[in-house]
């Protein structure tokens, strides 16, 4: 683009003969305010152009405050200029200086970037240059109608409150259930989302994860987590559903993987194939069982694989589980391969040390991996202390490990420890 | 309809103690009480958003278009757009415990902190239990450090052990008189003695004002320690030196804060009850315990006390019998 409007500018200043500003124009940031002006002194129409572009007035005055608030400078804003629907239909003059500017570029060369140049630059030069609308020029009622008096927005704020009146795409996330206050507080996210056309980026990728299954409540936490989503190309975004779907995910699977693991739809094809490769062969799962497991915990597929690979290291040789263990802990508690390695250890380590549990149980009911290790030391002790703490199946009155970590508060001290949960708290109390 | 945010918080304003499990980090134990108030603040209905009018163009008959009136609220009133009521809490925390030692911690929120502040300036005494054991010592004093050293213990027993807590505790008391800054040769100082409110009155190193031993069976010993600017680590130093004076060595396994000033452990909270209505029950509470209670008399006591000192020496023409600071 910028190249595109040195060339441009070179060659204006050829064809003018001015050299000198033509080596200010490519110093220059600014290029292409400059330009205009002069192109308004080539094209006597162009004048009339910026006239009848003017009359929708907030319209252009919103783009402008969005680029100061985005804190980019304006050429960065190419497409949504482009892309906003003119309210009124356009006039004769307009389409003339178009036909003008067509001739221009067709001496020149690329027509397209010259025409989008017009196009952008218009409410730059509605700003700077031409004369403001006559007080006294009248105007019909139908046109009365449509002109809004809204308040100025901010040119530079810090949240997203200041133009979610004025803002469709906002309004509309909104209606969805995002969370903007969340959004405004990662950087640089305020600004995508106000350069966001609804109808032309948002709508098609809406619509395509609904496609994709994604049920309603879901969209507005899904593109709270991941507001990406919204800016990535729409065809990669197939792309990467068909090769979930060729790796045989049914939609119901893939629907729920991408509402639970927001990011998975902007990774690449490799970096999927990659991840999943890694599972099935490091953990040495058949193909379903991999898929299960991927179901079960999709953000395995985002995330880095160092972690997990740690992790798998650690269950291995720092705790000493035997490699059918590990698959078997793994499929029925994938959470434990991204879990923290110091809270696998520690818990492992009471567990194992302090309470006496082998092997072969924890991997029976590897949930206890899964708990708090507070919860399962104050349990462990009441139990203790009330000399129930009978972990072994063999023995008579035999506590199981999922019985002592997943039951609440009031079923355990019923059930398991039958006590009463004030004796609980008391008990809690001495630790 | 529940009352709104703003009067809940103002029912919370004021100090709780809650019970922290040994294992946790004090800030941990903030950060939770802190969270679970924001969410149960921002459960609370909200107030109703501002409205503005707003003329909004209507098609109405033949293909005309009017500008209708309507009151619509403002969007950015909108709970999605504004945020939680309550972002961050300033929950403030009392006297430390640390990592490896439990029992009562007080915080406050709001308000509530500048009575943690005369709290502190009042130099409470606090109650701990200390397990310790005999036969080897540790570089940290606690039972997970590096054993520095193994020694037998069978030669002691609780004679001798209540001995040196003896000599200990009337180390500490001279200690107090130096730095209680009351005129010892006065009545006022013979009742305070007397009732045992004796305190230092501005920083001064650990003091213990009370030590007696609740269990005694070898390996294992309980005590319990009443003290005045003490912290943790001082606690299993203490134990430690306790088993070096019985030629013997001893490491704490465990430090469990049992009073902290005015708040006892049945006033504590346990962690499943560090919620909203919980916390601010137990605020409730302590209200009436610090207006009543022990700590605002003994700071009256303190004022009038040097006061009457003061005005009993000058009328005597006595001089002033200064105490070595150092």
């Amino acid at each position: 683009m910028a190249l595109s409007s040195m060339q441009m500018c070179r060659k204006c200043s050829f064809l003018l003969g001015m050299r000198k500003l033509c080596v200010e124009l490519q110093r220059s940031s600014r290029v292409l305010c400059t330009v205009n002006r002069q192109r308004s002194t080539i094209f006597p129409h162009s004048a009339g152009v910026l006239r009848s572009l003017r009359t929708p007035p907030c319209a252009r005055e919103t783009q402008l405050r969005v680029c100061a608030f985005s804190d980019v400078h304006p050429t960065a804003l190419p497409g949504q200029v482009s892309r906003t629907p003119p309210i009124h239909p356009v006039d004769d003059q307009d389409s003339q200086a178009v036909d003008a500017s067509k001739q221009f570029c067709d001496s020149v060369g690329s027509p397209v970037d010259l025409l989008s140049l017009v196009e952008h630059r218009m409410p730059l030069e509605d700003m700077d240059g031409a004369p403001a609308l006559s007080p006294f020029e009248e105007i019909s009622e139908e046109e009365a109608i449509q002109i809004q008096a809204q308040p100025a927005m901010p040119p530079v704020s810090i949240s997203l409150k200041d133009y979610v009146e004025q803002s469709e795409t906002l309004q509309q996330l909104l209606l969805l259930g995002v969370d903007l206050w969340k959004l405004e507080q990662r950087p640089n996210v305020g600004s995508m989302l106000l350069r966001l056309d609804f109808q032309m980026d948002v709508k098609e990728r809406l619509l395509f994860l609904k496609d994709v299954g994604v049920e309603d409540s879901q969209l507005g936490s899904l593109i709270t987590r991941n507001p990406f989503i919204l800016t990535e190309g729409l065809e990669n975004l197939k792309a990467r559903v068909e090769y979930l779907k060729s790796k045989k995910f049914n939609q119901q699977a893939v629907a729920s993987m991408v509402s639970r693991a927001p990011y998975l739809l902007n990774f690449s094809i490799e970096r999927l194939d990659n991840r999943l490769s890694f599972y099935q062969q490091t953990l040495g799962l058949s193909a379903e069982k991999t898929r299960n497991l991927v179901i079960r915990l999709p953000r395995l597929l985002c995330g880095s694989l160092e972690p997990v690979k740690e992790n798998l290291k650690v269950c291995e040789l720092e705790l000493g589980f035997h490699t059918n263990e590990i698959q078997h802990i793994i499929t029925t508690i994938p959470k434990v391969l991204t879990a923290s390695k110091k809270k696998l250890t520690e818990i492992f380590d009471y567990v194992h040390n302090v309470m006496g549990i082998p092997h072969v149980l924890i991997a029976k009911s590897p949930q206890i991996l899964n708990s708090k290790l507070l919860r399962i030391k104050e349990r462990h002790l009441f139990l203790q202390y009330l000399g129930r703490a009978q972990y072994d199946p063999n023995q008579p009155n035999y506590v199981s490990l999922n019985r002592l970590v997943s039951l609440p508060d009031n079923v355990f001290c019923s059930d398991v420890a039958l006590a009463s949960l004030e004796d609980f708290e008391l008990f809690q109390k001495t630790l | 309809m529940g009352r709104p945010a703003a009067r809940l918080y103002r029912a919370l304003e004021g100090l709780f103690a809650v019970y922290k499990p040994p294992g946790v980090h004090w800030k941990l134990v903030r950060d939770t009480v802190e969270t679970n108030l924001l969410r149960g603040l921002n459960g609370a209905p909200r107030p109703a958003p501002r409205s503005q009018v707003k003329f909004l163009p209507e098609p109405c008959r033949d293909n005309r278009v009017t500008l209708e009136a309507s009151v619509l609220p403002v969007l950015a009133d909108h709970p999605l757009v504004a945020g939680p009521q309550f972002q961050k809490l300033r929950v403030g925390v009392g006297h430390r415990l640390d990592v490896f030692s439990s029992g009562i911690l007080v915080l406050g929120v709001g308000q509530g902190n500048v009575r943690l502040t005369e709290m502190y300036n009042s130099h409470n005494t606090r109650d701990y239990t200390l397990e310790g054991e005999f036969g080897r010592a540790t570089d940290d004093f606690s039972c997970h450090g590096r054993v520095i050293e193994r020694t037998t213990y069978g030669h002691v027993t609780k004679d001798k052990l209540e001995s040196v807590l003896a000599m200990i505790q009337g180390v500490n008391q001279k200690a107090l008189l130096t730095y209680s800054n009351v005129d010892m040769r006065s009545q006022e100082a013979y009742e305070l003695a007397a009732k045992g409110s004796l305190r230092p009155q501005s920083k001064s190193p650990p003091i213990i004002t009370g030590l007696r031993c609740l269990k005694f069976a070898p390996p294992h010993f309980t005590l319990e320690v009443h003290c005045v600017n003490e912290t943790q680590k001082y606690l299993r130093r203490l134990v430690h030196e306790i088993g070096l004076e019985l030629r013997s060595s001893a490491v704490c396994t465990g430090v469990r804060r049992e009073r902290d000033g005015p708040f006892k452990l049945q006033h504590a909270l346990t962690r499943q009850h560090w919620t909203l209505p919980d916390i601010t029950q137990a605020v409730h509470c302590s209200w009436a315990t610090w207006t009543g209670g022990e700590v605002n008399t003994v700071q009256l006591k303190k004022k009038s006390s040097t006061f009457k000192t003061q005005t009993v020496l000058a009328r005597c023409g006595t001089k002033r019998w200064t105490l070595d600071m150092k």
